[in-house]
């Protein structure tokens, strides 16, 4: 199979997706002329023009609340947060008029509308660059959230994302972009990953590692070393979308290794792990032998210094110390 | 009693033979008449059942500023749609919504134009091009620029009309929606319908301006007008001409429109005669009532008799009535109708709606 980086197996979503339908129009912040901030809209601005790629001025709470607009009245709007961070000045867009136009109106109004862009630590760039709010969006129902890990799902989920007649929120990764994968062929056809459906990235069967995003990557790493080091066989689930959530699958993993370390990039406080773990202690604690553990970023604001930013994220390291702290 | 000759109305132009109002039959400029009048006796009735603990949460109501949505809502095409702040029972009745459905969103029951799930705040009716109904001040100013950005992308010969009060003005996405609506020459006209209270502070206690509110277009290249809210022929003249550009020429608008409110903010507003004079609310009402002044209007035009007008009031009365009969006799939503709405994807059964978990209750 071929391999494409992450940011270019989202373009190619967002290409396919500008040909699929007319209505879907790309809007933000240096998306179109300067070809993006992290080059995952770069050269779809010559391809399509400046009707169907837009670069908007920095204006967060305008120009998200215009694509909430235009799609209640069947625009597809698909647009880039240059950093999910900046959520902060969109606040009110994204979640009353997004999240609850559709309710309040009783169900008279859809609003099928993408908002993408990178969600993550990692940079150096400090505490008001490096927020990941998908546990803060995925708290408001008629919202969905996706955290693709790999180039084949951030495809696949941009791709049915951007199909969807409700308002999803992808979060990408400047640390992802990067990073190769295999990814179906365009000759095998559409290739989609449906909202809501989790994924196995590595059997096992002594404990459950459950992450999305980035975290999925620090997973797979700690389970070879636990493997490897440990004779301790992991089993690491990508959730790929939290809301929709695949808690069956989740159950599943727990049920087969009665053990789960939760890893996340988010704080601890009301973090996407805050929710599995309840979910967890409902649906599955007679299957458990320990208690839920998990592995957060350190509870602060993120810290600039790059001597140290990475100790307060989910890493290898921490993870496969959290899971021989429960052996 | 006052002399209504004492203090003459603000208006200092004749409107009525402007081409939009000059093609009017009696019968559109009755009709308008009607309306004015169902709405402000919708209002007069419905604060009667708020009082009577018949629903919850807020009521802000329009008496006072009917000839503002009244005289914009007429100018609407079948291309043209229509957005509004809280304070949006008007613009709902003028876009056509029956009274029954409006009476029983208030009451909360499930015959309710959002079932019950919107409130005063939020009626919607997509299907008359009237977009709500929103509840955070100056939240719905982007929300419009993306109705006007949909029209023109679809190549449609349409226009949006986003109304805010005047204290939205001092909200940040309002700047950024007018820099928007400028820079993408998207065709919207802004309508601030300026009551001269953002709740409780007054026009000069809250803005800063030189000579008036939609002056501020000047810094976005944008086109501006002041309007004289009580005249209704005022108000159809000056939108007409800001929709035509925008239909036309795809440039946006800014219009104020200079309008009063009779009550407080919203009925739970206990301030309403704290922070105004009662003569100032008196002298509105004796000069400046923009149905009155319509109705005499019409008599002079020899349109309408009193007697004529009389009988509209009353058949709106009756009216109200009957919706409030049809909202007291609707069922309220079920727990069930709790989880509905939410996502297009589950409500149509889709398989997307049944992929994952959408709901956590248990």
């Amino acid at each position: 199979m071929r391999e494409l980086l992450y940011r270019h197996a989202l373009r190619e979503a967002l290409d396919e997706e500008l040909a699929h339908d007319e209505n879907v129009v790309l809007l933000g912040e240096e998306v179109a002329e300067y070809n993006g901030a992290y080059k995952v809209t770069e050269g779809l601005w010559d391809k399509w023009g400046s009707k169907r790629v837009v670069d908007t001025p920095i204006s967060e709470a305008g120009f998200i609340g215009m694509g909430v607009g235009a799609s209640m009245l069947g625009v597809r709007p698909v647009m880039e947060l240059m950093f999910w961070s900046f959520h902060s000045v969109a606040f009110d867009q994204l979640v009353n008029n997004a999240g609850c136009v559709r309710y309040m109106a009783g169900g008279k109004i859809n609003v099928p509308i993408v908002v993408r862009g990178p969600a993550n630590g990692g940079t150096n760039v400090g505490a008001t660059h490096s927020h990941c709010p998908e546990g803060l969006f995925a708290a408001f129902p008629g919202l969905k959230v996706c955290a693709p890990a790999t180039p084949a799902d951030a495809k696949g989920l941009m791709k049915s994302a951007i199909r969807d007649n409700d308002p999803v929120f992808i979060m990408e990764n400047t640390k992802l972009y990067g990073n190769l994968g295999e990814v179906p062929d365009v000759g095998e056809g559409d290739f989609l990953i449906p909202l809501g459906k989790a994924d196995v990235k590595r059997k096992g069967s002594d404990i459950s590692l459950i992450a999305h995003g980035r975290s999925v990557l620090h997973c797979l790493e700690a389970a070879d070393t636990l493997h490897e080091d440990h004779n301790i066989s992991a089993e690491v689930l990508d959730l790929r979308s939290i809301r929709p959530l695949d808690l069956e699958a989740i159950i599943n993993s727990v049920v087969k290794t009665n053990r789960a370390v939760l890893v996340d990039e988010s704080k601890p406080f009301n973090g996407v792990s805050s929710q599995i773990a309840a979910l967890i202690q409902e649906h599955a604690f007679d299957h458990l032998d320990a208690p839920v553990k998990r592995v957060c970023s350190l509870d602060a604001p993120a810290i600039y210094s790059h001597h140290i930013e990475d100790e307060q994220l989910p890493n290898a390291r921490r993870v496969v110390d959290q899971v021989l702290s429960m052996a | 009693m006052q002399d209504p000759s004492a203090e003459p109305p603000f208006a200092a132009m004749d409107f009525s033979s402007s081409p939009v109002n000059r093609s009017l039959s009696p019968q559109d400029k009755i009709d308008f008449y009607r309306t004015m009048v169902r709405i402000r006796r919708f209002e007069h009735l419905a604060l009667g059942q708020y009082q009577k603990d018949k629903m919850g949460g807020f009521l802000h109501l329009y008496i006072g500023q009917e000839s503002v949505a009244v005289g914009a809502v007429s100018l609407m095409g079948e291309n043209d749609h229509v957005i509004t702040a809280y304070r949006d029972h008007g613009h709902a009745l003028a876009v056509g919504m029956s009274m029954d459905e409006c009476m029983a969103e208030l009451f909360g029951k499930v015959t309710g134009c959002s079932k019950g799930k919107g409130g005063s705040m939020h009626f919607f009716a997509p299907d008359k091009n009237f977009w709500g109904g929103h509840g955070i001040v100056a939240g719905q100013t982007p929300l419009g620029l993306g109705l006007g950005y949909a029209l023109k992308y679809q190549g449609l010969p349409g226009c949006a009309l986003c109304f805010l009060g005047d204290g939205a003005i001092n909200q940040g996405v309002f700047h950024e929606s007018l820099n928007l609506a400028a820079l993408f020459e998207i065709p919207i006209v802004y309508i601030i319908e300026n009551n001269g209270y953002s709740m409780g502070t007054s026009q000069t206690r809250s803005s800063a301006y030189r000579d008036c509110l939609a002056q501020r277009a000047e810094a976005y290249n944008m086109a501006w007008d002041l309007v004289n809210g009580e005249d209704l022929y005022e108000v159809r003249a000056k939108t007409h001409i800001a929709m035509e550009r925008a239909r036309k020429e795809h440039r946006p608008s800014l219009l104020e429109i200079q309008t009063y409110r009779y009550y407080g903010h919203s009925v739970a507003d206990a301030n309403a005669d704290k922070y105004r004079t009662p003569d100032e609310i008196e002298r509105y009402k004796t000069y400046h009532d923009p149905i009155r002044l319509w109705e005499r209007r019409l008599i002079d035009e020899g349109h309408l008799t009193a007697e004529e007008a009389k009988a509209m009031e009353k058949e709106a009365t009756k009216e109200t009535a009957k919706a409030i009969k049809f909202a007291e006799g609707s069922p309220a939503p079920t727990v069930d109708d709790i989880l509905h709405d939410v996502y297009w994807e589950v409500d149509e059964d889709t398989e997307a709606g049944n992929t994952g978990r959408h709901f956590f209750n248990d």
